[in-house]
């Protein structure tokens, strides 16, 4: 796998700022070698014993001392002025920008439109327009930080700052908070999607919605899939050894395993998903697991829509597909924990990317980890 | 402790036959309380070694979290606290403290020809405000741990965090009272203990750094004390200081916690600038060159370091013309930096270059600091810094300074001393093994840092899973963190063990020049049988004779060797091969 050695470049400031580093990366290089050099050849040179001339050592030389004073003074008084005339350059909106307003909290950042579009963890920006980010925290300070575009700013709380950018090249770019602002600050960030015109037009038009938005069925239809409930495993059209049909399960009255039997309503299907082994149905054994701190009330909620639009026999809807579904808000889909040193290829999230068949994450480096449409 | 008087002709009586520092006196309480600034700084030179062991665990635990993207062993809670007590014990009870409080208690009062420090029940009592500190410190963090990082930004630690920040911040403040004592004490040691001779250019470098570093902890850790308690009073009673929620204004905590934490970074800096010099003169047999300069540079350093502090804040709502003056001076503060570099490169030319343990850290001391040092720049540069800046180049750039420069300078240092405080020699093959393992396994653990940081990888990060393409620098670090912790393994091993079976150290084993090589190795406890009376100038090697030449080969040629002897020294028997 190819890795890159510097970020993309999608901004207007990205060529002048990386000009400045290449710049004082080439100094850094240059005298740790004079340096480095010096060192080396001196300490072969003049090492205890051998048979060089040593004769008038000098202690103190004005002329060399001066050498050695104003050519890093002058240098650095050139790449200071370099170094300013940039940040200006950043810190200077133009006035016809598109204005997108920021609020950063913990551990989330939300954008607004000035068409109303309001957009959690990702920003749709187009390409080739000046666009001003306005922000303000709600709790502690935060950073919005935009490695692609070479821009960064704290996000503060109790007054406005702000930064802005003119986008250079489509693609899907990580968008982080940089500030550290408490416990889930490594994951308050998410992306920014720079658009072409046309494609930014449509999502405008569509109400800033990559794809409709899922029913509840739909979505616990999506949970269904993750948690391989049915499609052979547990939970099928008619009942297996493994487990018992759901479909029309609402409204049922089911026995259990001690004799005892009650209606299937909202409430024991909550409980059967979380506490299985509270009430086994009767001719199963007690093999399903506890879901009890795996799944959101939300995710509970949509399975239960899901499970009642099943009804009766006949109706299945187990072929939605996962990938359809939106992204919880909270920034990234979190991988599995245990992953091991290499493992994370491919594990980018499956977020939908802006449809312009163009889409590059992280540009370069991330080819062919990006879920293309 | 007894009357010394200190004139050159009054303490000629004192009696000969004293017994060694570490002989006078065996029990604990002769240890606990001694006014000995030599036994101070042993027990320092103990706590500080316990202090950097946690710390080094911690940065362990940091670094093997961090191999793979979606974290290994901790939860984002722990990670948080962890790296946040990697900070806080490295920076305040480790770094600050080390050079200063370990080797200049031991060093400085003998370097001046004095009896001791002019305070020496201040001395004690410093060590004593360290240790509480730092047991309130440890308290803290096993009570649950602060997760504010060292900086303590409000208003996160003031109203957000559910840490020990209060109990941490605390022990941070007494530390800070610590080292202001010690620097009172030496600042008034340097100016009225000098022996007679011992004239202001006659100082060793190591003096000059020691008393800037001084003056910028007096001047500024009251400030950052004050600031701390301010945080404290929002947090516990929730008077409007900080907050904007309560009225405050979150961004003073940062022009206030600079204000100290720029120049506190010239505190753990200059006193290993100071051990350099001194290990450039010693092991080239010659004076520093342009010593005046590399002098006055510590001095500038010291006054230019009060004035950079904006640096830190070019992103955070700071004016942008405010933020160029700062820019401007932190370019300027580079330049007598530099011009330390350039003498001390330029003391080798011509000089007899003895390639021993303490020399090769202060070789590595120059390749790391000047990588440090240069990366700065772009952290001093608006454009750049705007981008890199909370980026792990930030996180790369000052470990190049801290652990590259201050822990190489201090390492150095205790290797140059250890005869002179302990009168034994450690086997000189593990040194150098160790200045070789640390200098590789450091450049391996933190140039990946430096670009994983131009990638965009924010610094204090516990997952990465949402951009996998920073694994593998960060798995190269975690190499690298593991030679480099081998590396500082070895000198706890060798060191502890060269106390009982090292060879005895003769009163000058590296044949070098300055007064605390002409007393014995242990010094007696008043240092000196007599004040001595200074006549040569500093760095004196013009009276090197060929004798002391032939040594110096002797020794280059059969490295276990205990080093060289006296100047009143023995001839050489025989060739050695």
């Amino acid at each position: 796998m190819n890795y890159s050695m510097s970020p993309p470049q999608a901004s207007n400031f990205a060529a002048p700022h990386d000009w400045v580093f290449y710049i004082l990366l080439a100094l850094t290089i240059v005298f740790t070698l004079i340096v480095g050099v010096a060192v080396v050849i001196f300490a072969a040179r003049y090492r205890a014993g051998t048979k060089v001339n040593r004769a008038r050592p000098v202690h103190e030389h004005m002329t060399l001392e001066l050498t050695w004073t104003i050519i890093p003074l002058i240098l650095g008084l050139f790449m200071f002025v370099a170094g300013a005339k940039l940040f200006v350059y950043m810190r200077t909106p133009p006035k016809d920008a598109m204005n997108i307003f920021v609020v950063g909290k913990q551990w989330m950042w939300h954008a607004q439109h000035e068409n109303g579009i309001r957009e959690n963890n990702t920003i749709h920006v187009p390409v080739g327009k000046p666009v001003r980010l306005t922000m303000i925290s709600q709790d502690v300070i935060h950073a919005m930080y935009i490695p692609a575009f070479r821009v960064q700013y704290h996000v503060v709380p109790g007054r406005y700052t702000q930064l802005w950018f003119t986008a250079t090249k489509v693609g899907t770019y990580h968008m982080f908070c940089a500030m550290y602002c408490g416990n889930q600050h490594s994951e308050m960030g998410g992306y920014v999607y720079v658009m072409e015109p046309g494609e930014y037009a449509k999502w405008v038009a569509a109400g800033g919605e990559d794809v409709p938005r899922l029913t509840m069925a739909q979505e616990g239809a999506r949970q269904w899939n993750k948690l391989g409930c049915g499609n052979g495993n547990c939970h099928n059209e008619a009942d297996t050894a493994r487990g018992p049909s759901l479909f029309g399960l609402l409204g049922k009255t089911r026995t259990f395993a001690d004799g005892s039997s009650a209606k299937a309503d909202e409430a024991y299907i909550r409980e059967s998903i979380l506490q299985p082994y509270n009430h086994i149905t009767k001719g199963y054994d007690n093999t399903m697991p506890a879901y009890e701190g795996q799944l959101s009330e939300e995710d509970v909620l949509a399975l239960i829509a899901y499970i009642r639009s099943l009804g009766g026999a006949g109706t299945p809807q187990t072929n939605i597909n996962a990938q359809k579904g939106t992204e919880p808000s909270g920034g990234y889909e979190r991988p599995n924990r245990n992953m091991s040193v290499g493992a994370v290829e491919g594990q980018l999230p499956s977020r939908p990317g802006p449809r312009t068949g163009n889409l590059s994450v992280g540009a370069q480096s991330m080819q062919g980890q990006a879920n293309h449409e | 402790m007894s009357h010394v008087v200190q004139t050159a002709n009054g303490a000629d009586h004192v009696h000969a036959e004293q017994p060694n520092y570490l002989e006078a006196g065996h029990t604990v309480k002769s240890w606990l309380l001694t006014g000995d600034h030599k036994r101070i700084a042993v027990l320092y030179l103990i706590s500080t070694s316990i202090f950097f062991f946690v710390g080094s665990i911690l940065a362990g635990l940091i670094r093997l979290e961090l191999t793979s993207p979606a974290g290994v062993l901790l939860e984002n809670e722990t990670y948080n606290k962890v790296f946040s007590a990697h900070g806080i014990v490295m920076i305040f009870f480790f770094l600050i403290p080390a050079v200063p409080a370990v080797l200049g208690n031991f060093i400085l009062p003998i370097m001046i020809g004095a009896r001791d420090l002019a305070f020496p029940r201040l001395n004690l009592a410093s060590w004593y405000v360290y240790m509480i500190a730092g047991l309130l410190a440890i308290a803290g963090l096993l009570m649950g741990g602060v997760d504010t990082g060292w900086t303590f930004y409000t208003p996160y630690s003031s109203l957000y965090s559910n840490s020990q920040v209060t109990l941490v911040i605390l022990a941070a403040f007494l530390a800070g009272f610590s080292s202001i004592m010690t620097a009172v004490n030496f600042i008034a040691t340097i100016h009225k203990m000098r022996a007679p001779g011992m004239t202001w250019f006659r100082l060793p470098l190591f003096v000059w750094s020691t008393y800037a570093t001084s003056v910028i902890v007096v001047l500024g850790t009251p400030v950052v004390a004050i600031t701390l308690c301010l945080v404290m009073l929002e947090r516990v009673w929730r008077i409007g200081i900080f907050s904007p929620e309560l009225g405050g204004d979150p961004v003073l905590f940062q022009h206030l916690f600079w204000f100290y934490s720029h120049p506190a970074v010239y505190i753990m800096i200059l006193p290993a600038f100071g051990v350099i010099s001194e290990l450039f003169q010693a092991f080239t047999r010659k004076r520093v060159f342009g010593y005046h300069f590399v002098a006055f540079s510590s001095i500038a350093i010291a006054a230019l370091g009060f004035i950079v502090w904006g640096h830190h804040m070019f992103i955070s709502s700071q004016s942008m013309y405010q933020g160029m003056v700062f820019s401007l001076v932190s370019f300027l503060v580079a330049v007598p930096s530099a011009i330390k570099v350039f003498n001390w490169t330029a003391t080798m030319y011509k000089g007899h270059v003895r390639m021993q343990t303490p020399f090769l850290y202060a070789l590595g001391f120059i390749g790391l600091f000047t990588v440090g040092g240069l990366t700065g720049l772009f952290l001093a540069c608006m454009g750049t810094d705007e981008y890199l800046t909370n980026s792990y180049f930030v996180v790369a750039h000052f470990h190049y300074v801290m652990v590259g420069g201050a822990i190489m300078g201090f390492l150095g240092g205790i290797h140059y001393w250890w005869p002179k405080m302990f009168g034994r020699m450690y086997p000189e093959f593990w040194g150098k093994l160790s200045a070789i393992a640390i200098f590789i396994g450091f450049n391996v653990t933190f140039l990946p840092q430096f670009i994983v940081g131009f990638l965009g990888m924010p610094r204090r990060y516990h997952y990465y899973y949402f951009a996998p393409e920073f694994q593998i620098y960060h798995v190269l670090s975690t190499a690298g963190a593991t030679v480099l912790g081998f590396g500082f393994m070895l000198p706890a091993f060798y060191l502890l063990w060269s106390l009982k079976k090292g060879a005895k150290a003769t009163a000058n084993p590296w044949g070098a020049h300055g007064l605390e090589w002409q007393t014995a190795s242990p010094p007696i406890v008043t240092n000196f049988v007599e004040t001595p009376i200074v006549t040569d100038e500093v760095y004196d090697y013009t009276h090197v004779d060929e004798f002391e030449q032939q040594r110096a080969t002797r020794e280059m040629d059969s490295p276990g060797a205990p080093g060289l002897q006296t100047k009143e020294g023995e001839v050489i028997e025989e060739e050695v091969h």
